[in-house]
């Protein structure tokens, strides 16, 4: 097949920083005349009929009003990641456009960074690496402690997909699993990971030594845990937030790190990301935050990205969309 | 019952960089009546015939002949942990001194220390810099879910480890039998290295497993694979990772464990960027210490009473 007849995609950039990978992109092209910004901004006139889909990687393109005016063809939008609160869905709907994101090929590497940050966090792994290596260390400290995992309750806010499989690697810890969500889960569900249901959030949080958030961002999440959630917490418990950063109030979080309210947090998602330099959380000691790597593996990227690519091709060929956001 | 009339237990200090801690000092003085090393050697001639029992702490007092002829009435030595390849067993048992170790205390919080190592590692936590500007997407790691996990030594920690990696739907590959969690049983070592994403370490240290890991074993894993040890130092031969990992034969390395502990500053393991080296974390936390004490505790009133000792240790 020639070249000018693959589907044309707009793009944001390849390689860099946040740019589409290098070695995605021998399989994009077997798809796809992959169309980068600067190459659409520099020929506009001639470009914009022919891209029919936007590949978006780590949110860029931005999808605005503009951009959309500018793109008369347009029928779908790929997004990587599961997380959605970066978009205008009513917006782009109103262009007839579609829109469809990765929600799978993220879980098993975002559950799994929950687990790393909760036993990361709990045996004060970070530090000890310094110990480990740190030139004024002449012996290691007998009265050095950690908490125990094994046997500990989790708290898990948010029993999506994500927090699901988190659930499952928890149980193999023997831990106590609770759980808080808007709906609750089947009989066998809960039975298989042994969770129990809290409808009140307030119970979850009295009781669990560690409570992990993997809610998506919505109106309703926004600012869910605040000032008044982490004093119900334990005083000896840890914050694990893997799911979005405005779905705390980091003000509060600073606040209760400082005065032992909770013992400690770790962190995978902030706002923004990152965190200014000087910002307080950063200066804490009590706390670990990691640069949003929820999905950060290869092969969970790469699999995101042949999801994209089969979203854009379902798409444009008239086919059921696999991963469909419905605004 | 008077302070006098409880067993005399021997530790060699209380509290400070390596002693018994001083929060388990309440409950050793219910069963018995402490004595340090330095109140010991202070008063030789009073205590030498009053001493039953002893209660290691990381590896002190150290046992020696010279120590074994000074306590003529010493009946238990009681290790805290599991492993005892710092001790000369046989020596002891010609004292006609029975021994014990704490091997069901250690068990999950090691396991735990494992998964924790494994996971660190293939997700390159501890590489966060604090000049951060942006994210770069160059910080991917490797995949857990799914990838495979030879464990070498399948005693109650290897086994818990097997149960952890499992719900991570790991792939595991064992030199032992083992058909309860559903791991693949190799033959020969060689096809363990071979396979394995990640190798970890669960053994004792004994004249067999001394060196177990050394060059060859090293060439013999992925150039994608990580090494995981959370036994003993010795296990591995040292030299053989430095080379191994600068020369990008394996692709990283996880330490809990090293010989001697801690590494001299200027050693080479600590120069690397593909490693993590934590301070043997193995059983720090404060409910798996305790854990350990009560085990001892038990151990040592078991042998005093001439009860059989739970988990006594033969030469």
């Amino acid at each position: 097949m020639e070249e000018q007849e693959l589907p044309y995609v707009l793009i944001d950039t390849i390689g860099g920083t946040h740019g589409v990978y290098e070695d995605h992109v021998e399989f994009l092209k077997k798809h796809f005349t992959l169309i980068t910004m600067k190459e659409f901004l520099e020929n506009k006139n001639h470009l914009s009929e022919k891209i029919k889909a936007i590949y978006m990687w780590w949110h860029k393109p931005a999808a605005n009003q503009e951009l959309l005016r500018s793109l008369p063809n347009l029928k779908m939008i790929a997004t990587s990641g599961a997380g959605m609160d970066h978009l205008d869905l009513k917006l782009i709907s109103s262009f007839g456009v579609k829109v469809a994101n990765t929600p799978f090929a993220v879980s098993s590497a975002t559950a799994d960074l929950g687990m790393v940050l909760m036993l990361a966090s709990a045996r004060r792994l970070v530090e000890g690496c310094q110990i480990a290596v740190s030139p004024n260390t002449e012996h290691f400290a007998a009265d050095w402690l950690g908490d125990e995992v094994t046997g500990a309750t989790l708290g898990i806010i948010g029993m999506g997909t994500i927090g699901y499989m988190v659930a499952k690697r928890a149980k193999a810890f023997e831990m106590k699993i609770l759980y808080h969500n808007r709906n609750q889960r089947k009989e066998e569900e809960e039975r298989a990971v042994g969770a129990i249901y809290c409808k009140k959030i307030e119970d979850l949080l009295q009781q669990s030594d560690f409570v992990m958030l993997v809610v998506n961002l919505t109106p309703q999440t926004d600012k869910l845990f605040g000032k008044k959630e982490l004093e119900l917490m334990k005083p000896s418990a840890t914050l694990i937030n893997i799911s979005r950063g405005p779905v705390v109030d980091q003000d509060a979080l600073v606040e209760a790190l400082q005065n032992g309210v909770i013992k400690a947090a770790a962190l995978d998602v902030t706002y923004p990301e990152p965190l200014p330099r000087h910002h307080p959380l950063l200066k804490l000691k009590n706390i670990i935050i990691t640069p949003h790597i929820g999905s950060a593996t290869t092969s969970s990227r790469r699999l995101m990205m042949q999801n994209m690519v089969e979203s854009i091709l379902a798409a444009l060929n008239g086919f059921p969309i696999p991963n469909e956001v419905i605004p | 019952m008077e302070q006098g009339e409880l067993p005399v237990l021997l530790v060699n200090e209380v509290g400070g960089v390596r002693g018994v801690l001083k929060a388990h000092v309440e409950f050793l003085k219910k069963h018995f009546h402490l004595i340090t090393m330095k109140e010991f050697l202070k008063n030789k001639k009073h205590w030498s015939k009053k001493v039953q029992a002893i209660y290691l702490w990381w590896h002190k007092p150290i046992i020696d002949r010279e120590l074994l002829e000074s306590l003529p009435d010493l009946k238990v030595i009681a290790n805290s942990g599991v492993g005892m390849d710092h001790l000369d067993l046989k020596l002891i048992s010609s004292f006609g001194v029975k021994m014990a170790n704490a091997p069901h205390a250690v068990s999950s919080s090691t396991a735990d220390t494992g998964m924790a190592l494994l996971l660190a590692s293939a997700r390159r936590l501890v590489e966060v810099s604090p000049d951060t500007e942006c994210f770069a997407d160059d910080l991917l790691g490797d995949e857990v879910t799914g990838a495979t996990l030879g464990i070498i030594g399948m005693g109650s920690i290897g086994y818990k480890i097997a149960l952890r990696a499992k719900a991570f739907e790991m792939k595991i590959l064992t030199e032992e039998e083992e058909r309860a969690v559903g791991a693949i049983y190799c033959t020969k070592i060689e096809d363990l290295l071979q396979q394995s994403d990640f190798v970890m370490l669960v053994v004792s240290l004994t004249p067999q497993t001394h060196k177990l890991i050394g060059k060859r074993e090293l060439e013999l894993m992925k150039p994608t694979a990580t090494l995981i040890n959370i036994s003993r130092g010795p296990v591995v031969d040292q030299d053989a990772p430095v080379e191994a990992l600068q020369t990008g034969v394996i692709k990283a390395a996880a330490l809990d464990v090293t010989y001697p502990e801690p590494l001299p500053r200027d050693h080479p393991l600590l120069k690397l960027k593909n490693i993590l080296i934590t301070p043997h974390l193995g059983i720090k936390t404060d409910k798996t210490t305790r854990m350990i004490t009560e085990e001892a505790v038990a151990n040592i009133l078991a042998a005093l009473n001439g009860l059989p000792i739970p988990n006594e240790v033969f030469p």
